[in-house]
């Protein structure tokens, strides 16, 4: 069966990465002025640098864009993280297993304390997160979280460790909806030396994750980049082919994209390359211009003042409000948290800010999941 | 000025217009008017090759070329059986595992039938046959086609023998943009120059019978579709410029960068 890591096998990154930096205003022109699809010869052009002269030209169509598919409203939803447990090292996490912190997987009833406060807070789409802990944390954890939370929630989503087919496709009749899984690096290299310990070491599994929930019948998945790891243009290319391998394979599922921009932790890398903040509004809108219908998504990573900015440059969905440290939402504990976040508003505030941008925070958009 | 050459499970073409047979006032002629096409891909219907004594003005004689394989298709059948019938029919009188697949039921507007044909190529994928379906600009079609194992889609410009060209244009661009294996329009395509707006969309190839064989000079006609998928085809490649989209809205979006 076909995968996207047969397909990766005919892109070379420095020949990549030279067309990028190749791109002339030209190029950029005529992307811009295209009517109809963009393609991935385009979207090179819109991450080169010679895009950066064009930001604003590029944020009025990516605004048009977004508002003509997805109308002037914001998807909300809130991370619940259910264990901060880890066999990986990954040099860049605040829960990688080298760090020195506390550990905590959720039991039931802190599962449930959890979504009560959530609830609370108005959410009905929920983002489960966890480390890679096999055996305190694997799916039948997973299944058992699932089950537990589906009558409550309109919309599950997930980022864990990666999964089998058979166990995506058995989670999905618990109710999940949706999956999460970024590669952090496309670069193979730069990727062996972020992740020199545990099963996240393989390169080729991580890869090859979305075939396996497209085949899974997994209705939406993410994807992505940790933006800092390596040249951010050539990897969000990769991004990109990868985006649209799946969009023409897995016809049938929807697709988002993340820009977590690599922050400081516990672990405490630097970012090799640093990404601005009109970088950040250059790729977004880059993503945009190429799939009309592609979701691209906040978190709480990125500054109040940003993110009230970009919300109408091409954003669908924000979280707010979140907290990264198991069983922070009933009880608070910083010692456990993944990183800190940088837009620390309370909901109430996030949603006057969007409102107070003309558009409409939507806090579920699904039917229940609990009803199939 | 050469174009990048197009492949189909396996088999390049260097020409991207392919051709039919039927219509033509006279075999002789039917072959003048291929040669001059360049095409390298021709179709011929099952029902109209004399499987068992190939001998006498037969029209397969006529269509020995070394550049021009065949493509056997189904016309005239009327269900997905029967179009498996006609595919191993024609494997075995044909020697080729090609088969452009026809379905259609209605015999007036000769509108092919998406169900029997999704049936069909399931069936034929599964029995070793490169399958291109001729079908409606359906773009959910293209895609679980594709699942089925099809080698390419042939879906339709306009009504066929309509010489209407892209009636279909919106459906096409949505395949184009989609699909995974090479697109081919089929159908309706009645100059030259839907031909080459075909080839600007980015489809992989064309394929061209009435307009051909019923024009005044079928062979000046054949060359004139050849020159013009010919350019249609390096526009593509060039890149297109294109006429400016709207202007740029008022209130700056970027200002607090
Ligand atoms: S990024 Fe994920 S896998 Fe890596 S250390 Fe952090 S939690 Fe574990």
């Amino acid at each position: 069966m076909q995968s996207f890591k047969d397909l990766i096998a005919n892109y070379e990154w420095q020949a990549i990465q030279d067309d990028i930096y190749r791109k002339s205003a030209a190029d950029v022109v005529r992307a811009l002025a295209k009517p109809g699809r963009l393609d991935l010869e385009d979207f090179k052009a819109l991450v080169s640098p010679a895009a950066a002269a064009y930001l604003e030209p590029m944020a009025q169509r990516s605004h048009q864009q977004t508002q003509q598919r997805f109308g002037k409203t914001i998807q909300m939803y809130i991370p619940l993280y259910l264990s901060n447990e880890c066999q990986n090292i990954c040099t860049y996490c605040g829960f990688s297993l080298d760090v020195p912190i506390a550990r905590k997987t959720l039991s039931e009833e802190e599962i449930l304390a959890e979504m009560s406060v959530i609830k609370q807070m108005g959410y009905e789409h929920v983002l489960l997160v966890t480390g890679e802990a096999n055996k305190t944390v694997g799916v039948e954890y997973l299944q058992c979280a699932i089950r537990l939370l589906r009558p409550h929630f309109a919309h599950i989503a997930m980022e864990v460790q990666p999964l089998e087919q058979a166990e995506y496709a058995l989670l999905r009749r618990e109710g999940l909806h949706t999956v999460l899984v970024y590669q952090e690096t496309y670069h193979r290299e730069e990727y062996k030396t972020h992740h020199p310990k545990g099963k996240k070491s393989n390169f080729d599994y991580r890869l090859d994750t979305h075939d396996r929930l497209g085949r899974a019948g997994i209705q939406k998945m993410g994807l992505g980049v940790l933006l800092g790891l390596e040249d951010w243009r050539t990897d969000s290319f990769f991004c990109a082919a990868h985006l649209q391998y799946l969009e023409k394979t897995y016809w049938q599922s929807k697709y988002s994209i993340s820009f977590p921009r690599l922050r400081p932790c516990a672990g405490g890398l630097n970012p090799k390359v640093q990404l601005s903040d009109r970088e950040l509004v250059q790729l977004i809108c880059a993503y945009r211009l190429l799939s009309d219908t592609v979701e691209l998504s906040l978190s709480t990573r990125e500054s109040p003042h940003f993110r009230d900015h970009v919300l109408k440059l091409g954003i669908t969905s924000m979280s707010a409000d979140s907290k990264t440290d198991p069983g922070g939402y009933a009880n608070p504990n910083m010692a456990l948290e993944q990183f800190e976040i940088d837009d620390k508003r309370p909901t109430t505030e996030v949603v006057a800010s969007i409102r107070r941008q003309g558009y409409e925070p939507v806090f579920k958009n699904a039917v229940g999941i609990g009803d199939f | 000025m050469k174009t990048n050459p197009l492949t189909i499970a396996d088999t390049t073409f260097h020409s991207r217009l392919f051709t039919g047979t039927g219509k033509f006032s006279a075999s002789p002629l039917m072959r003048e008017a291929l040669q001059a096409s360049g095409t390298e891909l021709v179709t011929v219907a099952l029902k109209r090759v004399d499987v068992h004594q190939q001998q006498g003005d037969d029209l397969l004689t006529h269509l020995q070329h070394p550049q021009w394989r065949l493509l056997p298709n189904t016309s005239g059948v009327r269900n997905a059986q029967e179009a498996v019938l006609a595919a191993e029919l024609a494997r075995e009188a044909l020697q080729t595992n090609w088969v452009k697949l026809e379905i259609h039921p209605d015999p007036k507007y000769l509108m092919p039938d998406p169900i029997e044909t999704l049936r069909a190529t399931e069936a034929l994928a599964k029995r070793g046959f490169v399958v291109l379906p001729y079908i409606h600009a359906d773009p959910v079609l293209c895609k679980r086609l594709e699942e089925a194992g099809t080698a390419a889609v042939m879906p339709l410009g306009a009504p066929i023998g309509s010489n209407k060209g892209l009636r279909t244009l919106d459906f096409l661009e949505i395949i184009i943009e989609q699909s995974r294996v090479p697109v081919i329009i089929d159908a309706g395509l009645g100059a030259p120059s839907h031909a080459a707006q075909a080839m600007e969309l980015g489809a992989d190839a064309v394929l061209v019978n009435t307009a051909i064989a019923v024009a005044g000079d079928p062979v000046a006609m054949a060359t004139a579709f050849a020159q013009a998928v010919q350019a249609g085809r390096t526009a593509y490649e060039a890149q297109l410029a294109q006429p400016t989209a709207h202007a740029v809205a008022s209130s700056p979006l970027t200002a607090f960068l």
